[in-house]
């Protein structure tokens, strides 16, 4: 018997039986469906946060005042003196791995425009803010170095607080109050949309450092929460990292026993943790899945054994007429094949719609991957070998006439 | 000869008594040959016959079939001869449930003979026409009559074309007009040289047979 007339006839003796052969290969199905929409969304979580990572700018290296061990990534403003925006500037002139900088100082407004009011966060930035983050603006202007000298009360928008305050009105050189002092709107930024973690980068005000940190927290100092650099490469992030770490080692006068009063930090340690958890939650997930193969698998063992004691005299049947024991080995094995691959082509198909859905609602790419479907594919036909040899091995091993004699 | 035992011999082994089931049998049948065994309930008639269909095999004792030493063969070439040389009939006509007349008549040209799906449908169909069951085809057991299913047994037993039939009571389960017919038609293929055993209760049907092999605790007296 040629292999396709037998799984032709296997396919025959499972359409036969079709309420149980479904329920059988049920266990398959899902656990395929598992694998595949499992990994589709992961792939296609992971290629979202990724481009979210780059949406936050250009080869990004963030430094924060305090140290790692005793202040925590955020020393939160004023809490810690450390880092200055002539700190910034000083790495900028004296590390030729840099090509933009500028000091952030954030603080939190509510902003009144005529009777619409809105909370959002007042970003202090430089000129170069815009190249640092790629970041341009979609109408108007941003706003100058001699804004930002003189602490002008100017100020750029994201695209959420402009829908929240102008409500469709154009917000270019209208007047605003933030804190309850009067800025001029000078331009509206492009969208950004939402960041890795889900916050919404739109809704911001862009202003310079100088005004908010003596206008809007009435300080004459300069220290800044975070001073953001755009290094000319990735490739040279850890001798940018060592040379900053000098500099500023040196400008903060601190000797070889002191831990440096600041932190660095690039994306790259973000990227790594994200595709972390995401490859800890596809393990998890696989696990489960691979536990529900295993489970429709021994589903699939238990209904081809009621097949073959049900079908004794036919195997007797089968042998009379000359099949050879490998015929009948290979017949029932077929059948176990037959149902575990077509629950793994149910599986398939249910795994990638459920892809599709969760693609849709989250906005993210669908990302079936071939590979993975071949994978499944093989995996479905793999249980079905091996949980469908057992059965077909008692099947090939009866005796022909007490097969026969079997009412 | 197509058929030549020697000294056979075949013992069931219960928990603890041995049953001789045949004790030295020896005899010959020649090709073209209509046989009827005949003999008491539990006289090793059943044991006989499946051990002539290479189902079984001797304890000691030869078995020539056709020339070849069948009881030195190997499962595998025992399955080749029962696909070629020989065609089962059972008193239980042992149909595939829930598969066309057609269809079972096929069985056995999957293990075997290489022929295209429209040479074994041809073939069937043309059997199963000559046996008088032209407007059955699509059938299934459930729906034929105990006469017209072991027509399509027989049917299956003819296709892949042996020389020789085994029949366990093959009229056992029929009345006496069905059992008739198929003994008018086991006539008819032995006319055209298939070599026949039958076993059988009844001296009615054994009154179809050319010979009659009467058999008693074993051994043919
Ligand atoms: N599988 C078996 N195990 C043990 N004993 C068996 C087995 N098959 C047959 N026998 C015994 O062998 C003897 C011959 O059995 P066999 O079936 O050949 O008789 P038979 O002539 O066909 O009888 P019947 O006319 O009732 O069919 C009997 O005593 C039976 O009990
Ligand atoms: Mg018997």
């Amino acid at each position: 018997m040629t292999g396709i007339i037998t799984l032709k006839i296997a396919m025959r003796a499972l359409i036969r039986n079709k309420a149980r052969s479904l329920l059988t290969a049920l266990g398959i199905i899902i656990g395929i469906a598992a694998v595949i929409a499992v990994v589709a969304v992961g792939q296609g979580a992971s290629v979202t946060m990724r481009s979210q990572i780059n949406s936050m700018g250009n080869n990004l290296l963030l430094i924060f005042p305090g140290s790692q061990k005793t202040g925590g990534f955020h020393g939160g403003a004023g809490t810690q003196q450390t880092l200055t925006a002539e700190d910034g500037e000083a790495i900028l002139r004296e590390c030729p791995f840099v090509q933009a900088m500028t000091p952030l100082v954030r603080t939190g407004a509510q902003c009144i425009y005529r009777e619409n009011d809105w909370g959002t966060s007042v970003q202090g930035v430089d000129v170069s803010y815009q190249e640092v983050r790629g970041w341009d603006v979609a109408s108007g202007s941003f706003f100058t170095d001699s804004d930002v000298r003189s602490a002008s009360r100017v100020c750029v928008i994201g695209k959420t607080v402009a829908e929240q305050l102008f409500q469709g009105e154009d917000p270019v050189n209208q007047s605003i109050r933030i804190k309850n002092m009067p800025f001029r709107v000078m331009g509206v930024m492009t969208s950004k949309g939402s960041a890795a973690w889900g916050q919404d980068q739109d809704d911001t005000i862009i202003a310079p450092w100088t005004t908010v940190r003596r206008v809007l927290q009435n300080s004459a100092f300069n220290n800044v929460n975070q001073l953001m650099f755009s290094l000319v490469s990735m490739d040279i992030l850890p001798q940018a990292k060592e040379e900053i770490s000098q500099i500023l080692r040196q400008r903060h006068r601190l000797n070889v026993s002191t831990d440096n009063d600041f932190t660095l930090t690039d994306m790259t340690e973000v990227t790594k943790m994200i595709t972390q958890v995401s490859s800890l939650m596809t393990m998890l997930l696989t696990i489960i899945a691979s536990i529900s193969l295993v489970v429709g698998g021994i589903g699939i063992m238990n209904i081809m054994l009621v097949a073959v004691s049900e079908r004794t005299r036919e195997i007797g049947l089968r042998l009379a007429i000359g099949a050879r024991r490998r015929d009948i080995l290979m017949q029932f094995l077929a059948e176990a094949v037959a149902l575990s691959g077509a629950g793994g082509l149910m599986g398939i198909a249910l795994g990638v719609s459920v892809a599709n859905i969760i693609a849709r609602i989250n906005h993210w790419p669908v990302m079936v991957s071939p590979g993975a479907v071949l994978i499944a594919l093989t995996f479905s036909a793999g249980v079905g070998i091996f949980f469908g040899f057992y059965p077909a091995w008692r099947a090939a091993r009866l005796n022909p006439i007490e097969s026969l004699r079997r009412e | 000869m197509l058929i030549s035992l020697r000294q056979i011999c075949k013992v069931y082994h219960m928990e603890e008594v041995d049953v001789p089931a045949l004790q030295e049998v020896s005899t010959d049948i020649a090709a073209g040959e209509f046989v009827a065994i005949m003999g008491h309930s539990g006289s090793g008639k059943s044991t006989l016959l499946n051990l002539l269909g290479c189902l079984d095999r001797p304890d000691s004792g030869t078995y020539l079939l056709d020339g070849h030493e069948v009881d030195r063969l190997d499962s595998d070439a025992l399955a080749g001869i029962r696909n070629r040389k020989i065609g089962f009939v059972f008193q239980n006509f042992n149909l595939l449930p829930r598969t066309t007349a057609l269809e079972n008549v096929e069985l056995p040209l999957y293990y075997g003979a290489k022929l295209s799906s429209a040479e074994r449908h041809e073939r069937a169909r043309a059997l199963l026409i000559r046996l008088g069951l032209k407007d059955r085809l699509g059938h299934h057991p459930g729906q034929l009559s105990g006469g017209q299913q072991q027509r399509v047994a027989i049917a299956r037993a003819l296709v892949n074309q042996p020389p020789l039939i085994l029949a366990d009571e093959p009229t056992g389960n029929l009345d006496s007009r069905s059992a008739d017919d198929i003994m008018a038609l086991f006539q008819e293929l032995n006319r055209e040289g298939i070599t026949i055993v039958m076993v059988t209760h009844e001296p009615d049907i054994a009154r179809f047979a050319k010979r009659v092999i009467q058999m008693k605790d074993g051994k043919i007296v």
